[in-house]
C-alpha cells in the first residue's frame, strides 16, 4: 500500500512560504487569491495490505518523525 | 569543568565550541552521535551549532533521535546541564527537552549578522554572570531562528522566568530579527537545566572579532 501524508503549518502559524509566493501571485495579477499555505508531501510504500495496520503505522510515524505537532498538522490518505 | 561536544554528521561549530571552552580553561570531549553513553564525571553537554543531517524534512528532526540523545535525555532528566546552540537549540525542541519550536525565518533568508540581544532572566546556571537587562552583542547565522510556542506555553515561559533573551537594539528595546514570538532568542526548561539560543557565544570571545560577550555567557556554567 501507499500512503500519502500531507504536513502543513497549522492554522493560527504564520506560513512565511505562503504568504511570499501569495504576494507572488498578487503582483503577477492572480487576482482572487485569499490564502496561500506551502506544506510538504511525503510518499510511504508499504508492505502490508491491511488498510487499518497501515493507518495506524502511519499515524505514528507522523507523531514520530514526519510532523512537528507543535506547529504542523497533517493529513493520512493510505492508497 | 569537562565538557562533552555533541557531533552529529552536517554539525560544523563542534571546533568552535571546544576552543571557546578551553580558552576559558576547561576540557573538552568530542562525543560522536552513534555513542550510546556520555563520557563521565562531565559537568555540561553542548550541542554545538550547524547542519546535521542537511536540515532534512525539518531542522533537527533526524539528529534527535541518534544514539547520543537517549544519554542527553537521561542525563538532562538526572540534572545534568545542556546547552544547545543553534541547530543544537532546534535538536532539544524537536526532542522536547525545550518547550516550543523553530520555524524558517519570517523573511525567508539566511540571516547571519552581529545582533544585540537583552538578557530576560539571569537566575540560571546560564546567564548568571550578566545582568538581568543588559545588551550583548552576538553574532546569529541561521535560517530556522523563528521561535513559536503558542500562548498558553508562552504564558507558562514567562511566568517561570525561562525567556532568557531577546533580540533587541542598543538599548535593550525588543526588535523583530526573524519573527520569533516576543522577539525570543533563547530559553530554558522549567528546571532551568536545559538551555537553548540561537546567537552563537562561541564566536564571540576574541575583541579582533567584534565582541568578547560570549564569554560572560560561556562562563556562567563555571558557578
Amino acid at each position: 500500500m501507499t500512503a500519502v501524508v500531507n504536513v502543513f503549518l497549522k492554522e493560527g502559524v504564520l506560513d512565511p512560504q505562503g504568504k511570499a509566493a501569495h504576494h507572488a501571485l498578487d503582483s503577477l495579477g492572480f487576482a482572487g487569491v485569499s490564502d496561500v499555505r506551502i506544506g510538504k508531501q511525503i510518499i510511504i510504500k508499504l508492505d502490508t495490505e491491511d488498510r487499518a495496520v497501515a493507518e495506524t503505522e502511519v499515524k505514528e510515524m507522523c507523531e514520530t518523525l514526519l510532523a512537528n505537532t507543535v506547529i504542523e498538522d497533517y493529513t493520512i490518505e493510505i492508497n | 569543568m569537562k565538557v562533552a561536544v555533541l557531533r552529529f554528521p552536517g554539525t560544523n561549530c563542534e571546533f568552535d565550541t571546544q576552543y571557546a571552552f578551553e580558552k576559558l580553561g576547561h576540557t573538552t570531549e568530542l562525543v560522536w552521535h552513534e555513542t550510546e553513553q556520555l563520557p563521565e564525571e562531565i559537568d555540561l553537554v553542548v550541542v554545538p551549532g550547524g547542519f546535521s543531517y542537511g536540515d532534512y524534512l525539518r531542522s533537527g528532526s533526524i539528529a534527535r533521535f541518534s544514539p547520543v540523545m537517549k544519554a542527553v535525555t537521561a542525563y538532562a532528566n538526572a540534572g545534568g546541564k545542556v546547552l544547545g546552540i543553534c541547530n543544537g537549540f532546534q535538536i532539544l525542541t524537536e526532542a522536547g527537552l525545550l518547550p516550543g519550536a523553530l520555524k524558517r525565518n519570517n523573511n525567508l533568508h539566511f540571516i547571519s549578522k552581529h545582533q544585540n540581544l537583552c538578557v530576560i532572566n539571569n537566575d540560571n546556571a546560564f546567564l548568571n554572570k550578566c545582568d538581568k537587562g543588559e545588551v550583548l552583542n552576538i553574532p546569529i547565522a541561521h535560517a530556522d531562528g523563528n521561535y513559536y510556542i503558542d500562548d498558553e506555553g508562552f504564558k507558562k515561559l514567562e511566568a517561570n522566568g525561562q525567556i532568557l533573551l531577546r533580540y533587541s537594539d542598543e538599548n535593550g528595546n525588543p526588535v523583530v530579527v526573524n519573527g520569533s514570538v516576543t522577539s525570543i532568542a533563547g530559553v530554558c526548561n522549567e528546571a532551568k537545566n536545559v538551555f537553548g539560543l540561537m546567537p552563537h557565544p562561541e564566536r564571540a570571545l576574541e575583541a579582533i572579532l567584534g565582541s568578547v560577550d560570549g564569554i560572560r555567557m560561556l562562563q556562567g556554567f563555571e558557578a
